[in-house]
């Protein structure tokens, strides 16, 4: 267990390497003077040359990479022009809105893609199994940010269903006590019915937008292995032993079919942390994407790089996440290992 | 030999329904199998000798449909059954061997628990008696080291020893009726042997009537009392397996013996069948489904196939025998 | 060729859906290439008097803020649409084709370094990449291209490594290196070719994803800027007036977005069924 633990471990460094590299190369790749751009517009010359020196860009590369390596040790990302705070600070603050609605989405769509790529497979070629193929190719086919739009109008100008798509809760309500930073959690956790219920209702709307965005490729890949494993020889084993039918879909079939599954939560939450940035756009929702998107807007870069550099972070340990899983379900990973 | 059949399937037909058409896979296949008696079905691939045991287990793939036929099996008529008293049935009175072991085990739960899951679903030891029972049965079937085994998943085991599990997950609950589908495929010689006699031992303890499918009929004279050859989805002959082996009366049986190295026949004498199964996929499919290969073959041969005996449980299908 | 229309009639009895993609791309095709003569109304006239119209006989999408006609609008879109996402398809083609070749068929450090370059670039969320990329590069049309392109070269150099790994030790290969061909003409000149039908269904299958990428980063201000013509940008501005009810600024171009896509992803799942059957999930 603990040499599966470290060997996926071992096989992030690279990657978080590359990830630091890049982002570093980045803010090398404005065009024109850096430090005019991370200055602002309206900068004096006075002022760019400080910032020249401030940044280290009056240095040769090779120091300024050991310098940008050296703030992120820090947990220095630099500061936002337009407000003046750390980015840090500023990111480590949202986090928890893109955070919550990311999962809610991608909970949702595991609790609707999995037993519909299940079911698909079992009843093969009937009504379910059409919908599953019919939901799938639609589904990617979705632009997240004009199925949000879509469901705000639908949702909340029409039918009334729905609270006004701006944030993550009613202004008239204040938000729950900082514990976990997840209204629902915490919420729930201080046994504050009302903020749970206005927090859920506001989420509702942007976490569809994104479950349906990312639930096609899970489903087809459920369907699909489900569909192979069903077919393979020790399903028919299991039958030919007399087992429940319950038990040769759950405990063997479907144990199996999972493996593949889990493998495509990697391309999966890439379509998340990207579709958040969208989705946070249309609903104004307070979190990270939403920050990156305004400060782009303000051509203030630091927020922009520290965006970048968080998300492919968190990607980096959610794809780590994903392989450790993997080889707890997978003996013959962890085994091998 | 006392005749009291632990299996009867009379008049089996099976079709299967694929893109290019309808494929009538077995026709009007019947045969018996008594108690404690080993009754081997012989054909080369694709004579329908595995979707007979399948039909018979009620395993068919979605696309197979049993259009005729009965197979009467402790009284009841196993291909009239629902699923639900089938499932009952199978690995408990009849149970199933296949090829490749290590692809016919669930490769991500462990062997013990493989067997436990077949003992505790039919009622041959509670959840909590389970393992040990498994273990016992891992004895059984001769596995060293038992207790560390049962732990191993299906990937850390040899191809024997993957059959040897298999071995015991059909025999866990001492069903009347064994059916082994090439078990041997894919194993080198000496365990062939091993395993060969493993089953061979353990059915002749239980009484257990055994069905042995292969396309070696060496092996199947070795291991078996009497012999089923199919072609191209019939019976074209059944007979004692001595009997089949001095006197082959079908001109296919014949073919296939000549085809066979054994000890009386040298190479050369090796003679391959001439020409393939016939298209199943045809509407105009002839009475005989050999008479396209038939060095013998007569202008009665387009009449429907004759049931000729030709001595004690030696039954051939054939307007002109040898 | 014979057998390949045959195939590819078979295909499209099997699947009448992909029949309808392609009609679909005949239609999006001839709306990029006349477009602005088919388009009733100029695309960038405002008309003060006419602001905010919904869909009538005169404006069949209605009209946006400034009264100028959504569906000329929309129509005019399609070529910048459908430009953005074939450049960029194109060029990572071209990229990724060129490299995962190379990688597959020389191996050792060609094929590390084309590697290690596609799971960096594998590391990031995708579209979050794009942005950094755009962001950085400068907000101009051809930054989208340049950025679809680069996050789509992981794909396209795995391919193309595995394609051209499998064929190094083919017999057309062997002959070719045997008739004194140079290395870099037998890998341009013999096994390029050879797995051109499978890039090309990568290709068709990655546009769908182009296009969504494309519009999305122009939605949140990236690339496009107003008053251009083009559906993500347009989407945004609609956006605007979805609370007060106007609901016709977001929908059109947001549903030829989606209908854009959605051809382009069945036209690739068809495509690849004609080219290599094998591939079919």
């Amino acid at each position: 267990m603990l040499n599966l633990l470290l060997s996926r471990l071992a096989t992030a460094i690279p990657s978080i390497l590359g990830v630091v590299i890049v982002t570093f190369m980045l803010t090398r790749l404005l065009p024109g003077d850096p430090a005019a751009y991370f200055a602002g517009l309206a900068a004096s010359p006075q002022a760019i040359a400080e910032i020249r020196t401030k940044l280290g860009l009056d240095k040769s590369l090779p120091e300024q990479f050991v310098g940008y390596v050296g703030d992120l040790l820090h947990g220095n990302l630099g500061n936002s022009l337009s407000t003046g705070q750390p980015v840090v600070t500023e990111i480590a603050t949202r986090l928890p809105a893109s955070a919550e609605l990311t999962l809610f989405a991608l909970i949702l769509a595991v609790a609707i893609a999995i037993p519909l790529g299940v079911l698909a497979a079992v009843k093969q070629g009937t009504w379910i199994d059409h919908t599953c193929r019919i939901v799938t190719t639609a589904g990617v086919s979705l632009p997240v940010f004009f199925t949000g739009l879509l469901f705000a109008y639908v949702f909340y100008y029409l039918l009334q269903w729905a609270p006004a798509p701006t944030g993550r809760l009613d202004v008239f309500l204040s938000p729950p006590t900082h514990i976990t930073g997840f209204y629902l959690i915490d919420s729930a956790l201080t046994g504050n019915l009302e903020t749970f219920w206005g927090a859920l209702r506001q989420l509702a709307l942007p976490g569809i937008s994104m479950a349906i965005f990312s639930l096609a490729p899970l489903a087809r890949m459920t369907r699909g292995s489900m569909l192979a494993v069903l077919g393979s020889d020790f399903i028919r084993t299991a039958r030919a032993s007399g087992l429940s039918p319950r038990t040769v879909i759950f405990t063997y079939a479907f144990r199996n079919a999972v493996l593949p599954v889990i493998t495509t939560l990697g391309m999966v939450f890439s379509f998340l942390l990207g579709a958040n940035v969208l989705i946070e756009t249309v609903f104004a929702w307070p979190g990270i994407g939403l920050y990156a998107v305004n400060a782009l807007i303000t051509s203030d870069y630091a927020p922009v790089q520290g965006f970048v550099l968080t998300m492919a972070v968190l990607y980096v340990a959610l794809n780590l996440t994903i392989d450790f899983l993997y080889g707890l379900v997978d003996p013959r990973v962890r085994l091998d290992s | 030999m006392s005749a009291v059949p632990a299996l009867a399937v009379e008049d089996l037909s099976v079709e299967f329904r694929t893109r290019s058409g309808v494929v009538k896979v077995l026709e009007h296949v019947g045969f018996s199998v008594d108690k404690g008696e080993t009754v081997a079905l012989v054909g080369e691939s694709g004579s329908g000798k595995s979707v007979t045991a399948f039909a018979v287990m009620g395993i068919l793939d979605a696309a197979g449909k049993v259009t005729s036929g009965r197979a009467m099996f402790g009284g009841a008529d196993l291909l009239a059954l629902n699923e639900h008293d089938l499932a009952e049935q199978r690995g408990r009175e009849l149970s199933m061997i296949f090829q490749n072991p290590r692809t016919a085990l669930n490769p991500i739960r462990r062997v013990g628990r493989q067997i436990a899951d077949v003992l505790v679903r039919h009622g041959g030891a509670t959840r909590n008696d389970a393992p040990r029972a498994a273990i016992e049965m891992l004895k059984k079937v001769r596995i060293p080291d038992p207790e560390r085994r049962a732990e191993a998943y299906p990937f850390e085991l040899s191809g024997g020893m993957c059959q040897r599990i298999m071995i015991a997950i059909a025999l866990a609950c001492r069903p009347a009726l064994l059916i082994a589908d090439e078990p041997t495929t894919g194993l080198d010689v000496t365990t062939q042997a091993v395993i060969m006699d493993l089953i061979g031992e353990l059915a002749g303890e239980a009484g257990m009537a055994t069905i042995f499918i292969t396309h070696d009929l060496a092996l199947a004279a070795e291991y078996c009392d009497r012999i089923v050859v199919m072609h191209a989805g019939h019976i074209v002959e059944a007979a004692p397996a001595r009997e089949l082996f001095a006197h082959p009366r079908h001109p296919y049986s014949a073919k296939l013996l000549a085809a066979t190295p054994g000890e009386t026949v040298s190479l050369a004498d090796m003679a391959s069948i001439p020409g393939g199964l016939p298209d199943l996929r045809r509407t105009d499919l002839p009475a005989c489904r050999y008479s396209g290969r038939c060095e013998r073959r007569l202008d009665e041969c387009t009449q429907p196939l004759p049931q000729r005996t030709m001595g004690e449980r030696h039954v051939v299908a054939c307007w002109n025998p040898l | 060729m014979l057998p390949l229309l045959r195939h590819a009639r078979y295909v499209l009895s099997e699947n009448p859906v992909t029949g309808l993609a392609f009609g679909l791309f005949a239609l999006f095709l001839i709306a990029a290439l006349f477009g602005p003569v088919l388009a009733p109304y100029n695309p960038m006239q405002s008309n003060a008097a006419m602001a905010l119209k919904p869909p009538s006989a005169a404006h069949w999408f209605g009209t946006d803020q400034l009264g100028r006609d959504i569906f000329s609008r929309v129509l005019v879109a399609t070529r910048l649409d459908l430009t953005i996402a074939f450049a960029s398809v194109i060029l990572a083609f071209m990229l990724g084709a060129l490299s995962g070749v190379a990688a597959g068929y020389f191996g050792g450090w060609t094929d590390r370094i084309v590697g290690r370059l596609a799971d960096t670039i594998m590391a990031f969320p995708l579209f979050v990449l794009a942005m950094g990329i755009v962001a950085a590069l400068g907000n101009e049309v051809i930054n989208i291209v340049i950025a679809t392109a680069i996050i789509n070269f992981p794909l396209y150099a795995r391919v193309a490594r595995a394609e051209a790994n499998v064929r190094r030790d083919a017999g057309f290969v062997e002959a070719a290196r045997l008739s004194g061909n140079g290395e870099a003409r037998v890998v341009l000149g013999h096994v390029l070719p050879n797995i051109m039908p499978i890039m090309m269904v990568q290709m068709s299958l990655t546009m769908g994803y182009a296009i969504l990428n494309a519009a999305g980063l122009s939605f949140i201000g990236l690339g496009v800027r107003p008053p251009a013509a083009e559906w993500g940008i347009m989407v945004a501005e609609g956006a605007n007036f979805i609370q007060s009810g106007e609901w016709w600024i977001a929908l059109f171009p947001g549903a030829t977005l989606m209908l854009a896509v959605f051809c382009f992803n069945l036209l690739g799942d068809g495509l690849r069924d004609i080219i290599d059957p094998r591939m079919r999930t």
